[in-house]
């Protein structure tokens, strides 16, 4: 499969080591990976401030890179659940061609295993590790079952989770709750106290686990949860679910 | 009110401790509801089947509003319009003081919070006595509700046990919750037999059979529409359903979501006024008809005020219902505030999510409520000249590659500035408990250019 790879505003300009390995990832599944270097933002940093107009824009401008690609894959849930579930109601890529960019965009681990179906990656990462499972995956995207739907049908994990446990050496922890951690985007900023105590909260939970990493798919989440570790809170470290993916020792 | 989600009350919240006492106890009613909710067979079949009975009735409420009129008056009631809440207030007022009433009976009701019933009755020498406990609570200490459902979560048993003995005489030091419910009960008993009118929300209301809903676990509003002459409800347009064969589907629904159990302990249908009694059903708007006519917000108008959002939102479980500044607290709250408090007043509370989405899963009729708290952001965009300002720059430099790109390199070259908190600097509310990322070093764009250099 041919893929063109979405990197988030924040990875490439925060975290180029997260698309570097989901780079890798996506090529030890048998993908050929390009890369158009004039992308830039989905536009949700517009769209949760309310400025519906200019992120309509900047999501057309962004969605026009990926014209005629195969698949889109993205290491970040959030973007993606934004290109997915909000670019229809900014009016962007509702019909045509746009549409069918649209739906060909895909969250790493959704991409590897539930649409190529492939979850053993040949990664070794000998370490507990605790899943945080970021609210737009998790509810938007539907990349786990979240507890206040119940247990539900038997569906079984769901993609991050397979992959996870696909991993040679690593050992997988849940933390109590599948709540919000906190960062929200401009809510971090905005309301800084509340953000604050449901990060701390996580990372309690996180670090009761006993697990030395936690990983996810939204390095935003990530980043929010590392920053107050690193401030003093206690908790694991934060290390994005492609580069668990993509450690070979 | 403010509009804001209330800055200096965050500042202030009560130690951390007391914070996590609050996020367990109202998580705790999220888990009650799950384990409630895991007993349905098919509880996202009755969830759709809500929300369609809901919108089918909001499409047509026009006329299940006439019918409704219609046939309780048939049954012996007096229907009355208000268009906002002054209205509904005077009206209120009105049927009471035409009575020579003076001593009033509530029990729990949204909308008479909404509407500031209390303190206008109170203004005109009337007696007005919440009979719901926890109304009951809030009301002796002062306070509005901080809960839809449960209006004294925020109080300890110890902050009540001296509430009550500060108030009621109550022996100092009781905490046991049985005990004191048993002292409310015996003070609220003869304060029923005493009333001149009681004053009820309703949960729903019949259009076939012009009936009032009415839903309690404590059987206060039962005593309040029973032993007084006077019954008057107070009630908003969108509580209607069309008739009884749609009441067990909300039935089911409704204290699950909010509190786990299968049913509420009463589950009362009114139709016309006791016999020598009389029955005033006060039909409010307030807003509702603004919402209606937005097909974006109209489904906003399916709430029938379980809490389940409220319980499961992990800003409102920390933040506390007096943060918000509508009379709802919570998502919901924040939904339907710009139609209840009108903006400006309203345009801050849509901002205060983090926009999990979990109150848009748990809600049993289906309000995609974080889509609705995006779409109010953008609707009720800051009319302020910096912001449009700002935001139009941001949308130019992020669907600019070389503008962000030149942004980018300012923003690492300010990156060390960017980490010292002060008034000029964009990311300190960020850096009052979170340390900046590491400088990153070069972009991913900037390392994959390296890498096809060093090839070529």
């Amino acid at each position: 499969v041919r893929v063109a790879l979405f990197v988030p505003c924040f990875v490439d300009q925060l975290a180029p080591a997260v698309a570097e390995a989901t780079w890798t990832v996506l090529e030890r599944a048998g993908c050929t990976v390009s890369y158009d270097p004039d992308q830039t933002c989905c536009g949700q940093p517009l769209l949760t401030v309310g400025a519906g107009e200019e992120a309509a824009r900047v999501a057309e401008a962004q969605l026009a890179r990926f014209e005629g690609a195969e698949a889109v894959v993205c290491p970040s849930a959030s973007c993606v659940a934004t290109v997915r579930h909000r670019y229809p109601e900014l009016d962007v890529a509702v019909s045509g061609p746009q549409a069918q960019t649209r739906g060909r965009v895909f969250e790493l681990c959704e991409f590897l295993a539930s649409e190529l179906e492939q979850v053993e990656l040949g990664a070794r990462f000998p370490h507990r590790v605790a899943l945080l499972e970021s609210c737009h995956g998790l509810r938007d995207l539907g990349l786990g079952r979240a507890s206040e739907l119940g247990p539900g049908d038997a569906t079984g994990p769901g993609p991050v989770e397979r992959l996870l446990r696909a991993v040679d050496g690593l050992e997988l922890a849940r933390p109590e709750r599948d709540e919000c951690c906190g960062f929200g985007g401009a809510f971090s900023v905005r309301y800084p106290e509340v953000s604050t105590r449901m990060g701390v909260d996580r990372l309690d939970a996180l670090a009761r686990t006993g697990a030395e990493y936690v990983t996810g798919t939204d390095t935003s989440c990530l980043l929010h949860l590392d920053g107050l570790r690193r401030r003093g809170s206690r908790g694991p470290r934060s290390l994005h679910v492609a580069e668990i993916l993509a450690a070979r020792d | 009110l403010s509009g804001l989600l209330d800055r200096e009350a965050l500042r202030q919240l009560p130690s951390a401790e007391r914070v996590r006492w609050h996020d367990a106890a109202v998580f705790d009613l999220r888990q009650r509801r799950d384990e409630g909710v895991a007993r349905v067979p098919d509880f996202e079949a009755l969830r759709e089947q809500a929300a369609a009975i809901k919108a089918h009735t909001l499409d047509h409420l026009g006329t299940y509003l006439e019918r409704f009129e219609e046939r309780a008056q048939a049954a012996g009631a007096v229907v009355h319009w208000a268009q906002d809440a002054a209205a509904h207030n005077r009206i209120v007022l009105a049927l009471l003081q035409e009575r020579d009433a003076c001593r009033v009976v509530k029990s729990k009701s949204m909308l008479t919070e909404e509407c500031g019933l209390n303190p206008h009755l109170e203004a005109n020498g009337i007696e007005i006595v919440d009979t719901d406990l926890g109304e009951r609570i809030v009301q002796l200490g002062h306070e509005p509700p901080s809960h839809i459902m449960v209006p004294a979560i925020h109080r300890t048993r110890e902050e009540i046990g001296e509430l009550f003995h500060r108030e009621m005489g109550t022996p100092e030091g009781e905490t046991d919750p049985k005990r004191l419910t048993g002292h409310a009960r015996a003070d609220l008993r003869g304060r029923f037999l005493a009333a001149d009118a009681g004053i009820t929300g309703a949960n729903f209301l019949l259009a076939e059979s012009g009936s009032l809903v009415v839903v309690t676990n404590e059987g206060n509003a039962d005593l309040g529409m029973t032993l007084p002459p006077l019954h008057i409800a107070s009630v908003g347009i969108e509580k209607l359903i069309p008739g009884l064969d749609d009441l067990p589907v909300f039935a089911r629904l409704l204290a699950r979501s909010a509190t786990g159990q299968a049913i509420s302990a009463y589950t009362s249908i009114v139709t016309g006024p006791r016999p020598g009694g009389e029955l005033h059903v006060v039909l409010v708007d307030n807003g509702r008809t603004r919402l209606l006519a937005d097909p974006t917000h109209r489904s906003a108008l399916h709430c029938i005020r379980c809490g389940a959002c409220l319980n499961t939102c992990p800003v409102y479980r920390r933040a506390g219902g007096y943060s918000y500044s509508g009379p709802v607290p919570g998502p919901i709250g924040s939904v339907l505030a710009p139609a209840m408090i009108g903006d400006p007043a309203a345009r801050e509370l849509p901002h205060a999510s983090s926009l999990c989405g979990s109150c848009t899963a748990v809600c049993p009729v289906k309000i995609d409520l974080h889509g609705q708290l995006l779409a109010w952001r953008r609707e009720l965009r800051s009319p302020s000249r910096t912001w449009q300002v700002g935001v139009r720059a941001a949308g130019f430099v992020l669907r600019h590659p070389r503008a962000y790109r030149l942004a980018a390199r300012a923003a690492r070259l300010l990156w060390p500035l960017l980490g010292r908190e002060g008034r000029a600097n964009p990311a300190s509310p960020w850096l009052q408990s979170r340390e900046l990322p590491e400088h990153p070093g070069p972009s991913f764009r900037a390392r994959q250019r390296a890498r096809a250099d060093e090839r070529t």
